[in-house]
């Protein structure tokens, strides 16, 4: 069983804010814009070294949408930057139109997605954003899971030409891809190989998957984690290959059961190879205050949870 | 300042443009559209610096956005007999399988359109972003957008026109066409807009007025002010008084033409009051 170790706990946003300073160096089609949220976003040395690339919108994310899209006219790489929550259901009929119909090359990146950003509660934790970007044609989905790998998404996404959604957090979670590990949109990576049960996880749950694993193995269960960066595209191929010989499947995703990961994968299953599945995702409800391993655990989102899951996946598969 | 009769003549045959496309399809929005054809005629034969060919980019070349995508007969009838695609592309107005969308879109990839709009108050902050790129490209050609009174009742419009005056966007000319009327009735009914001037200038805009927008001259004039009052520190607003429905007689001074195709009859008689000029399509 392959080991993963912990380099160091540290946030996907900084990942994020890292990548964006790489990217101010080497790129000079690069710009940064964001709504007043400099700080949480982590894009202060970009905006230090190239203050002429970088636009502060202010509290207005609905016009951000529009001067990316105004950006690209004129051959830039806009990067907007706020929460996921004011990245997606404030603003979708500005993406919808100005950017994912219009085909315009801008980076929507959003931090603080998810459930984990923790106390401020359920008016700033979107469980839905997947969902509603999944949905609008063109648009590319992302949701890394760790530093390293939100850091080289980054990087990644300033090269494809096309809207994209990228995904990331807020709270110190375990760095355990390879620094530099190359990122390619549409490719799942196989973390950990097994034979009963495949795992695919996306964003921070990739760890926990991980964990799982680990504790499954100790009981006998070999688990197949597969980390899905990308939802949209999905790794169809990677997905299918596994199940074929796992027989059962077990998403995990922070976000809502409806509209998520999850949903994509089972409309892969049902077209292609009709697999028990079972679902760790929030269960279409909203969050609420609390330290994010004390909501993981609430709503079900943690190693236990996913353990709990294989066990009845594994049940119903016979 | 006399205008050439060949943009008078282009002004009745783009009017024609408007009402044969509308009506080929029975949908569509003839209005706003023939409230707005003077502008869109000069600012396309006389106003801007435009290259010869089409690229979504527009380095090198002034660039037109337009924010109020219901007027895209309009649009499309300018586009066509400006040469950005053949003229009897126009029969496919409102059609399956067309480039010519019911509001205008980059979809199909239609030369001359950047943009799609339609959802109102997008335009604005999508010519913002445009006039900041200009600006980093080192371009000094212009950004121009129009907009619709009854729109800036959408929030992001202000938004964007408080960005471009606190950040100082002043490579950009955006155009309000005040023709007070929207779909449910006039605009100060509906929601009141009042006094826009006073409101813009809040907002650190240089703005000017053309009481006459459906003249030529008037509004190639104020077009033309408007550009020497660019690279001053202030984003130029225009606020254009036009009439709805402007050359066909039963069409205007009413909200009722917004979004309303004309039977055979109705085109006739309005056909009539504009006869044709450069050709039909």
């Amino acid at each position: 069983m392959k080991t993963y170790t912990d380099q160091g706990k540290k946030d996907t946003r900084s990942g994020f804010g890292d990548g964006m300073t790489e990217l101010g160096r080497t790129n000079p089609r690069v710009v940064a814009l964001c709504a007043d949220l400099v700080g949480s976003l982590k894009i202060e040395t970009f905006i230090e070294e190239h203050p002429e690339r970088f636009v502060q919108v202010g509290i207005a994310e609905a016009n951000m949408m529009g001067i990316a899209a105004g950006l690209t006219i004129g051959g830039y790489i806009p990067f907007t930057s706020t929460f996921a929550n004011f990245s997606t259901g404030r603003v979708y009929d500005q993406i919808r139109q100005c950017i994912a119909y219009s085909d315009k090359n801008v980076k929507i990146c959003a931090s603080h997605a998810g459930l984990t950003l923790g106390e401020d509660g359920a008016t700033h934790q979107i469980l839905e954003d997947i969902g509603l970007m999944k949905m609008l044609p063109g648009m590319t989905v992302i949701n890394p899971c760790d530093y390293n790998q939100t850091k080289a998404a980054t990087l990644a996404v300033a090269e494809h030409h096309g809207p994209v959604y990228l995904r990331f957090g807020r709270p110190k979670v375990a760095n355990f891809t390879p620094v530099d590990q190359k990122f390619e949109i549409g490719k799942a990576v196989l973390l950990q190989p097994g034979t009963d049960v495949t795992i695919v996880a996306t964003g921070h749950l990739v760890w926990e998957a991980l964990q799982a694993a680990e504790s499954l193995h100790a009981q006998g269960v070999s688990a197949e984690v597969i980390n899905i960066h990308t939802i949209k595209p999905l790794d169809e191929a990677a997905i299918l290959a596994s199940v074929s010989k796992t027989g059962c499947l077990v998403s995990c995703e922070e976000h809502n059961v409806l509209g998520g990961l999850g949903e994509s994968v089972s409309r892969t299953l049902a077209g292609h190879h009709p697999a028990p599945q079972e679902f760790v995702a929030v269960n279409d409800s909203f969050g609420e205050s609390g330290t994010p391993e004390e909501l993981l655990d609430k709503y079900g989102l943690n190693n236990n949870a996913i353990e709990k899951a294989v066990f009845k996946v594994l049940k119903r598969k016979g | 300042m006399a205008h050439s009769k060949d943009l008078e003549a282009l002004v009745v045959q783009v009017r024609r443009d408007i009402l044969r496309q509308v009506h080929s399809v029975n949908s569509g929005h003839p209005g706003g559209s023939l409230g707005c054809a003077e502008f869109m005629v000069a600012l396309y034969f006389e106003i801007m610096d435009l290259k010869g060919r089409f690229d979504m980019n527009g380095i090198g070349e002034d660039v037109f956005f337009l924010s109020n995508g219901h007027i895209s007969p309009l649009f499309y009838s300018v586009l066509a007999r400006r040469g950005y695609f053949p003229l009897e592309e126009l029969a496919t107005f409102r059609r399956l399988n067309s480039r010519l969308q019911g509001h205008p879109a980059t979809h199909e990839g239609l030369p001359g359109v950047r943009i799609a709009s339609g959802s109102l108050g997008q335009g604005m902050s999508v010519a913002i972003g445009a006039a900041l790129a200009k600006k980093l490209n080192m371009d000094p050609h212009l950004i121009y957008s129009l907009h619709g009174d009854g729109e800036l009742q959408e929030g992001q419009n202000w938004e964007a026109i408080m960005f471009a005056g606190s950040k100082k966007v002043d490579n950009l000319i955006a155009t309000i066409d005040r023709n007070g009327q929207q779909i449910d009735g006039p605009t100060e009914e509906v929601l009141a807009l009042g006094d826009l001037r006073p409101k813009l200038e809040a907002f650190g805009w240089d703005v000017l007025e053309v009481k006459d927008g459906n003249n030529l001259d008037a509004i190639t004039k104020g077009l033309k002010e408007a550009k020497t009052r660019t690279g001053k520190g202030r984003p130029v607003g225009i606020i254009m008084d036009t009439v709805m429905g402007n050359g066909v007689d039963f069409m205007m001074h009413t909200h009722a033409w917004h979004g309303k195709a004309p039977n055979d009859a109705q085109l006739a008689t309005a056909l009539e009051q504009n006869p044709e000029t450069l050709g039909d399509y």
